[in-house]
């Protein structure tokens, strides 16, 4: 294994953080850590509120109680614009990709918060506008070559396989350069070499670019093998928190995955 | 075997996002530059220039915008009509109170009133989407035409309710109303379009466009990489009103002479929006070739019975002249749902692999 970075301290604190929709308790007084530079897996069953848990940290849901702190800032209502400004950036369980678009320039926007000239420079495609439009394309043909996406570079999306799509959509994340990056199931539907390479992707990224990592995967052999730490919900309440050994033998985990007799 | 881009090889990422990277490509606009600047105007007469190909670059520049606004920015719009409109009686109400203003900087200034106007309108698109916006946009339409029929200054208390161009003169020569050459008229509008497409253009391939396109493709997923819906498709909407303003300023002072608000009724609208349906959503190129479509084929089936000879009782054939555009129209639809834009993509990856099949 390469060296890794040095967990740090935390980044992200979720604390008591509940969320009902109607009569459904999404989410039930959970809390737990993200460390800088580890890669913390969020498995449970199905409905298990995993991607609420998602939604949450990067703003698109509000938590009706609780709070998540982010870089010691502490938050409750928080815009998605606002989290991705402070460094969050994010994938999804259906690809939510940007069909109509290149993969070049579905990954340019991931560069959008970065890009600072209004669109009266816009306008004339010329000078500062198109001196930064070029930075911005180095840093994303970087991107490119990281995820070996070169050749499909000015496909459209819509008419690549799925696990191509994965990959840009990984892209797009990646290129906002996020502190923490949320990943919502990036291995679901693939095939065993798909999986090989994005394992390798994810991890390249913790490794190279010292991204902190929080995924939901049902795979559970590549969560036990690249995770540093897993957290378990079941019924939005977390039942574990643990290295993947200590996850691996809880009784509560097992029961929530296989059914308890009674 | 012409139409290769084999041993072009970009060296830079300047080169490959120009916009026109392969030189076939600058070589054709270049003709049609050429073409439309150096022999179109000497060539045609009077009333081609003032019938037809005026109105055609007017429309196409109300086309460029609204494209940018519905197939870009993915926001469904029935208010071009409206938002020509208040071009056309910004104009026309600057430059009576203050004649000695440029009338071309005027034109520009009608289009900032326009987008402020599309801009308002353009709210409810925070939380209503598709036909529901549309509907909404109508709003703008109605409003609008009755405001200005309504309201006697906006036409200076002309008994007549119209606004009529008056003559003003550019670095001496005249430029609006009856004493202008259709010439000079040509170039003001040619020149308009020329600017409007190239600044369409780059913003539809900067990050201004990419928000855009991030919004119509899918709104939640561009909202969580930080792009912020209400800027962004505020923009698409005052942008797009600004290209619509300045056409409705054109089609008054360059083409109309006098107009009436009937001159910018629903019936604009919807013509703006099939041109851009049938040219291709979301493209520059397929709003100027769905603007050449629907205002020159219907000229043309007017005039096809006298050129071919065929003797036809005037009310008749203007009826098979509706049938036969309508069918077209279908047709068109049926055969290419993306549009003429589309369709010249397909011509030119097949002229890529001529005379090979695939």
């Amino acid at each position: 294994m390469s060296p890794r970075n040095k967990i740090g301290d935390v980044l992200l604190a979720v604390d008591g953080v509940s969320i009902s929709f109607g009569g459904v308790r999404a989410l039930d007084k959970v809390s737990f850590d993200v460390r800088a530079h580890e890669i913390l897996a969020i498995i449970g069953p199905n409905g298990a509120g995993k991607s609420s848990m998602l939604n949450c940290i990067n703003g698109f849901y509000h938590p009706q109680e609780g709070s998540i702190t982010f870089k010691g800032q502490r938050r409750r209502q928080m815009q998605t614009h606002e989290a991705a400004l402070q460094g969050i950036a994010r994938t999804f369980q259906n690809i939510a990709l940007f069909k109509g678009m290149s993969t070049l320039d579905n990954i340019m926007t991931g560069r959008n918060l970065k890009m600072k000239r209004n669109f009266l420079w816009q306008a004339l495609y010329f000078g500062p506008a198109l001196r930064e439009e070029l930075e911005h394309r180095a840093v994303v043909e970087n991107v490119i070559d990281f995820l070996e996406i070169e050749s499909i570079r000015k496909t459209p999306v819509g008419r690549l396989p799925y696990g191509l799509q994965k990959r840009v959509e990984l892209g797009r994340a990646l290129a906002a350069e996020p502190d923490l990056l949320l990943l919502d199931e990036p291995m679901a539907g693939m095939n065993y070499e798909e999986k090989e390479d994005m394992v390798r992707f994810i991890l390249d990224v913790n490794d190279e670019f010292g991204t902190t990592i929080v995924l939901i995967e049902h795979d559970m052999s590549v969560v036990m093998d690249i995770s540093d730490r897993v957290v378990v919900l079941d019924y939005g309440r977390k039942i574990a928190e643990g290295t993947p050994d200590q996850v691996r033998v809880n009784q509560d985990v097992i029961d929530a995955y296989l059914g308890v007799g009674h | 075997m012409l139409y290769r881009e084999a041993g072009q090889f970009k060296t830079s990422y300047a080169a490959d996002q120009a916009m026109f990277p392969i030189i076939q490509d600058r070589a054709f606009i270049a003709m049609v530059l050429i073409i439309a600047y150096g022999v179109v105007p000497f060539w045609a007469n009077e009333y081609w220039l003032q019938a037809v190909i005026i109105p055609f670059l007017i429309f196409a520049l109300a086309a460029v915008g609204l494209n940018l606004l519905t197939g870009y920015a993915g926001q469904l719009s029935l208010g071009t009509g409206a938002f020509m409109a208040v071009g056309a009686y910004a104009t026309y109400k600057i430059t009576t109170i203050y004649p000695d203003i440029n009338i071309l900087v005027v034109f520009l200034m009608s289009g900032l009133i326009a987008a402020g106007v599309g801009m308002v309108f353009g709210v409810p698109s925070l939380r209503i989407k598709g036909f529901y916006l549309a509907v909404a946009t109508l709003a703008a339409q109605f409003f609008i035409q009755w405001l200005f029929n309504k309201v006697g200054w906006f036409f200076n208390y002309n008994p007549s309710g119209t606004i009529i161009a008056p003559p003003r003169t550019v670095f001496g020569v005249m430029v609006a109303g009856p004493e202008a050459t259709a010439q000079v008229r040509y170039f003001v509008a040619l020149v308009f379009l020329t600017v409007g497409t190239v600044i369409a253009k780059n913003l539809v391939r900067g990050r201004v466009g990419r928000a855009w396109m991030a919004i119509r493709d899918r709104d939640i997923a561009a909202e969580i990489i930080g792009i912020q819906p209400l800027q962004t498709k505020l923009l698409a909407f005052g942008i797009s009103s600004f290209y619509c303003g300045v056409a409705g300023a054109l089609s008054v002072f360059l083409w109309l002479g006098s107009a009436e608000t009937e001159a910018f009724d629903i019936n604009v609208s919807f013509q703006v929006l099939f041109m851009i349906i049938i040219g291709g959503l979301g493209s520059i190129l397929g709003s100027i070739l769905g603007a050449a479509f629907i205002t020159l084929v219907p000229i043309f089936l007017t005039n096809a019975p006298a050129l071919l000879n065929i003797p036809f009782p005037t009310d008749l054939s203007k009826h098979i002249e509706e049938i036969i555009f309508g069918g077209l129209i279908i047709l068109f639809l049926i055969a290419e749902p993306n549009g003429m834009a589309r369709l010249w993509q397909i011509g030119k990856e097949k002229l890529r692999r001529w005379p090979f099949p695939y």
